[in-house]
């Protein structure tokens, strides 16, 4: 039972002595092997013997490196690369007494999609339902933390992964804004993109971690050196006069009715918390998904050239010519979507597209940024859908890229405009599928998100809803 | 028909910063294989770059004695090539906004001044190292991510010996900036450059070639001087010139093909995510500006006018900066408003051997020129004993009794014993043969261990022989 406890809530028993580490690693090992096979939250069924605890475990994206511990983005072509240093995360974690699960979570390959089932372990699938995906990239993180096969979660968001497989799964998952967390040792998809975020089963959980694992880090350019507040200081639960804007491109006909009446539903409730709602504008919100699959593959393109089999990974054997070598060896090792972002993000960037598309898309972003903080200069939030369906059946979007692109389309605006956002659990469809509520803010007011955010979870029941395993 | 030939130079300087341009991996040469690495510069998964801001501060220094204008918005880009010494496979490089741009370097040639404009000066970070013995093909990364600057020149060059003069001017600058160790063979320094001919006068480019692995300033010469006469012969036969890159084999003599143009690569360069754009501001521009060092031209008009050098002397002794600065020593210590005879000593004498003390190298030409205690071939003898003892010349004189004998009563009697052992020399003198005085000269320097004085010894002969 106690794998299904918070965070917070296990902190407290182990600060008043009434359980230990290992009884938290035992209930949770004994979780996993119990439902697991099922679910496949984790890339490898944890070996005997390998739980060896020694803090409050935390299960960690594959895409994070953990010092001899496999970290292969579920690709083949990283196959036994076993990196030589942790992530920045991961010595923040450890030096806060957060023990490290030794097994990793499924994800799609290089964080390529939106279900999850582009790994090369094969795909999560929903503990809500199993026929359904977790939604993606960080799928295996949404499902271990829903189906309390972990306590809490790291996962990355580059155009949503974060928030999407939240939603879907009915957990609590933040992504922070760009710089907040040091990305180094986060194996890049879209460097300018991407941010290591928590997913919880609470709001609570979500602001003790990004407690940990935030601030300046010298070992990444791009981190801001802003200083850290403490972020539980925001769970008070009053948003009386909370500004709260609610963009109408956001929306939409052909937006699921069943999504939107529970999104709509919690707008309500906000307001009767004391929030001012009023309708927003995102006038260049159309452009966030083509602007985003430009820069996002390009940038891949060039953050995935390293593997070439030279110095780790997967290397096809007995080829005497180099570039033979790196064909086969790539050509092996990525699977369909990576092998289809490095195309496309290869042609954006090639001499005489590159104004046409990189270039033109850089400037879109800006426009989209500046929609962003047209906004937040009259309101301290924005709140939206963090997708606009529920979590759909496996194989159902896998034959049809643009269909799964879209189903990123209120997520993706966000890492375009390098803002803060989270995804917290609003309700469940009549097939009890879950719905995820999204709020946004200004970069670095990740407070007046867990502000928001907590006021809206403690007023509401739906994360204490459990799936039925 | 006459042809003229259009060259452009790209330099490479390995900046001598003590750490990597993106990693703090320390830089040492001679070190075991990949035993400076780490999960940066191996551009392990998940590594980020971060800025040597000392490599900035280096490419500013030399884009400003280069009479480049700095860039205040500067931004790195990735270059990409697949190639198993560039681990990423990817360069960090500069594409679009260089941290320096439009400079120029004034050089000599043949007397006459020529100014060769600079393109830009961009930082990067260099490639590893691959080895290939016994079949197999060994890669060492410690080199990977050294900081370069890469220097790129006009197409005002013209000639090899133009070439030959911009590069060593080049070198010498930014050796007195003390930036790079800028030593070909180490690879410290490298060149490559683009050549084209066009018929005299025309102003239209022909189709450029570039040449590469010129790995000395006699292999950029040469490979030059071999494109030229190459190209040459093709236009003059009436055949075109394939745009090229061809490889300098300093062993045969000749270029070789390494890639066509229809093989050329698309680098894709687009803007280093990981790395934001650097302001570099007005004030910290005029600052590096300010604290500049005086370079080898300036030092050169300074020797000739303070110490009255000419320009060919002063240009020998600034050829390095080292050198210049040792010479200035030896000027300093030097109480005559004359620096001649100084100046004399350092390109001759001591040319191309190691330094002793500038205050004994003073008093030896001093003892030599001035007082003159000691001959000129006594000074070299002393001056080989200063730099293998390291002793004082007085010292040495003493010790090894080597002050020269200039007392005529001492000389007069070697003399006198002279001129009675070679009755024949002396003959040979009284009808007229000059040869046989300067035999007696000897006689007497070889009696006295070459310490008497050749002025003194001639005179006390020339009167023994005169009375005789």
């Amino acid at each position: 039972m106690l794998n299904k406890l918070t965070a917070h809530e296990l902190l407290e028993k182990l600060e008043k002595k009434e359980t230990t580490v290992n009884d938290i690693a035992t209930a949770l090992s004994s979780r996993i092997q119990e439902v697991d096979p099922r679910v496949r939250a984790y890339v490898r069924l944890a070996q005997p013997g390998q739980i060896n605890q020694c803090g409050l475990p935390i299960s960690i994206k594959d895409n994070i490196c953990t010092e001899g511990l496999n970290t292969e983005c579920c690709s083949k072509i990283l196959e036994g690369f076993k990196p030589p240093y942790d992530a920045t995360v991961i010595k923040k974690l450890k030096s806060a007494g957060i023990a490290i699960w030794p097994n990793k979570l499924n994800m799609d390959e290089f964080a390529f999609g939106s279900s999850t089932e582009n790994s090369s372990f094969g795909p999560t699938h929903n503990p809500w339902n199993l026929e359904c995906v977790p939604g993606g990239s960080s799928g295996g993180s949404a499902a271990a933390v829903a189906a309390d096969e972990a306590i809490w979660a790291l996962g990355s968001d580059t155009g949503g992964s974060i928030r999407q497989p939240a939603a879907f799964c009915g957990v609590v998952g933040l992504k922070p804004t760009y710089g907040r967390v040091s990305r180094y040792g986060l194996i890049a998809f879209a460097s300018s993109l991407d941010q290591i975020g928590p997913l919880t089963k609470d709001v609570r959980d979500s602001a003790l971690l990004m407690n940990i694992i935030s601030g300046h880090d010298e070992k990444d350019s791009t981190s801001a050196d802003i200083p850290v507040p403490d972020y539980t200081q925001a769970l008070h639960g009053d948003i009386k006069g909370l500004k709260v804007g609610v963009p109408k491109e956001y929306f939409i006909e052909g937006m699921d009715p069943e999504t939107r009446k529970i999104v709509d539903e919690a707008i309500n409730k906000l307001k009767s918390l004391g929030a001012q709602v009023a309708p927003v504008s995102l006038p260049n919100s159309q452009y966030a998904v083509p602007v985003y699959y430009i820069i996002a593959t390009a940038e891949a393109s060039s953050n995935l050239a390293r593997f070439d089999g030279d110095q780790y990974g997967l290397r096809k054997a007995g080829i005497q010519n180099l570039i033979e070598s790196y064909k086969q060896t790539r050509g092996e090792g990525f699977g369909q979507e990576a092998k289809r972002r490095i195309l496309l993000g290869t042609f954006a960037l090639s001499h005489g597209y590159y104004d046409a598309y990189y270039l033109r898309a850089l400037k879109v972003r800006t426009l989209i940024k500046n929609d962003f903080d047209k906004v937040f200069s009259e309101f301290d939030c924005i709140v939206a859908p963090t997708a606009p369906t529920p979590a759909f059946k496996i194989g159902e979007k896998s034959a049809d890229p643009l269909s799964m692109y879209l189903s990123d389309i209120y997520t993706i605006s966000v890492n375009l405009a390098g803002i803060p956002a989270i995804s917290l659990p609003c309700g469940l469809t009549k097939s009890g599928l879950p719905i995820g509520l999204q709020i946004l803010a200004k970069p670095f007011a990740e407070e007046t998100i867990f502000r928001a955010a907590y006021a809206y979870e403690q007023s509401t029941e739906w994360h204490k809803l459990k799936p039925k395993l | 028909m006459e042809y003229e030939a259009v060259i452009g130079l790209e330099v490479h300087v390995q900046l001598k910063t003590k750490t990597k341009a993106f990693c703090n991996c320390r830089i040492e040469f001679g070190s075991p294989p990949n035993s400076l690495t780490c999960p940066v510069c191996l551009g392990l998964p998940g590594s980020l770059p971060v800025l040597n801001k000392t490599a900035l501060d280096y490419a500013i220094k030399t884009g400003l004695a280069l009479n480049c204008t700095v860039q205040e918005f500067t931004k790195f880009d990735r270059k990409h090539y697949y190639y198993p010494d560039l681990p990423k496979n990817y360069q960090i490089s500069q594409y679009d906004l260089p941290v320096c741009k439009d400079g120029f370097l004034d050089i000599q040639v043949d007397g006459q001044a020529k100014r060769i404009r600079i393109k830009r000066a961009h930082l990067e970070e260099d490639a590893g190292k691959l080895i290939h013995e016994s079949g197999n093909s060994l890669l060492d990364l410690n080199r990977t991510g050294i900081p370069l600057l890469e220097i790129v020149s006009e197409p005002d060059i013209h000639s090899p010996q133009e070439a030959h003069e911009y590069l060593s001017d080049l070198k010498m600058v930014v050796e007195y900036l003390e930036v790079s160790d800028c030593d070909m063979e180490k690879g410290t320094l490298r060149c490559d450059a683009n050549i084209s001919l066009r018929p005299k006068g025309a102003q239209e480019l022909g189709t450029k070639t570039e040449l590469k692995n010129m790995n000395s300033f006699k292999g950029v010469k040469d490979a030059l001087a071999y494109e030229i006469q190459r190209q040459k012969v093709l236009l003059e036969s009436g055949e075109k010139i394939i745009q090229q890159t061809l490889l300098w084999d300093p062993k045969e003599n000749k270029t070789v093909v390494m890639r066509t143009k229809e093989e050329a690569k698309d680098y894709r360069y687009f803007p280093e995510p990981d790395l934001p754009p650097f302001l570099i501001s007005k004030e910290k521009i005029e600052q590096v500006k300010k604290a500049l060092p005086e370079l080898p031209k300036e030092r050169l008009q300074r020797f000739v006018r303070e110490y009255g050098l000419s320009e060919y002397d002063a240009g020998i002794l600034v050829a390095s900066k080292d050198r210049a600065g040792y010479s200035e020593e030896c000027f300093c210590a030097w109480p005559d408003k004359n620096k001649k005879p100084v100046a004399n000593w350092l390109i001759g004498p001591l040319a191309g051997q190691s330094r002793v003390p500038a205050k004994n190298l003073v008093e030896l030409i001093d003892l030599v020129e001035n007082k003159q205690l000691i001959s000129h071939l006594t000074g070299k003898i002393v001056l080989e004993e200063m730099i293998a003892s390291g002793r004082s010349p007085s010292v040495i004189i003493q010790e090894k009794n080597l002050a020269q004998i200039s007392d005529q009563g001492a000389l007069d009697k070697e003399a006198e014993a002279v001129i009675k052992a070679n009755p024949k020399s002396v003959e040979d003198f009284k009808s007229g043969k000059a040869n046989a005085l300067m035999f007696l000269v000897g006689q007497v320097m070889k009696k006295t261990g070459g310490k008497a004085n050749p002025k003194v010894v001639q005179e006390v002969l020339r009167r023994r022989l005169d009375n005789a």
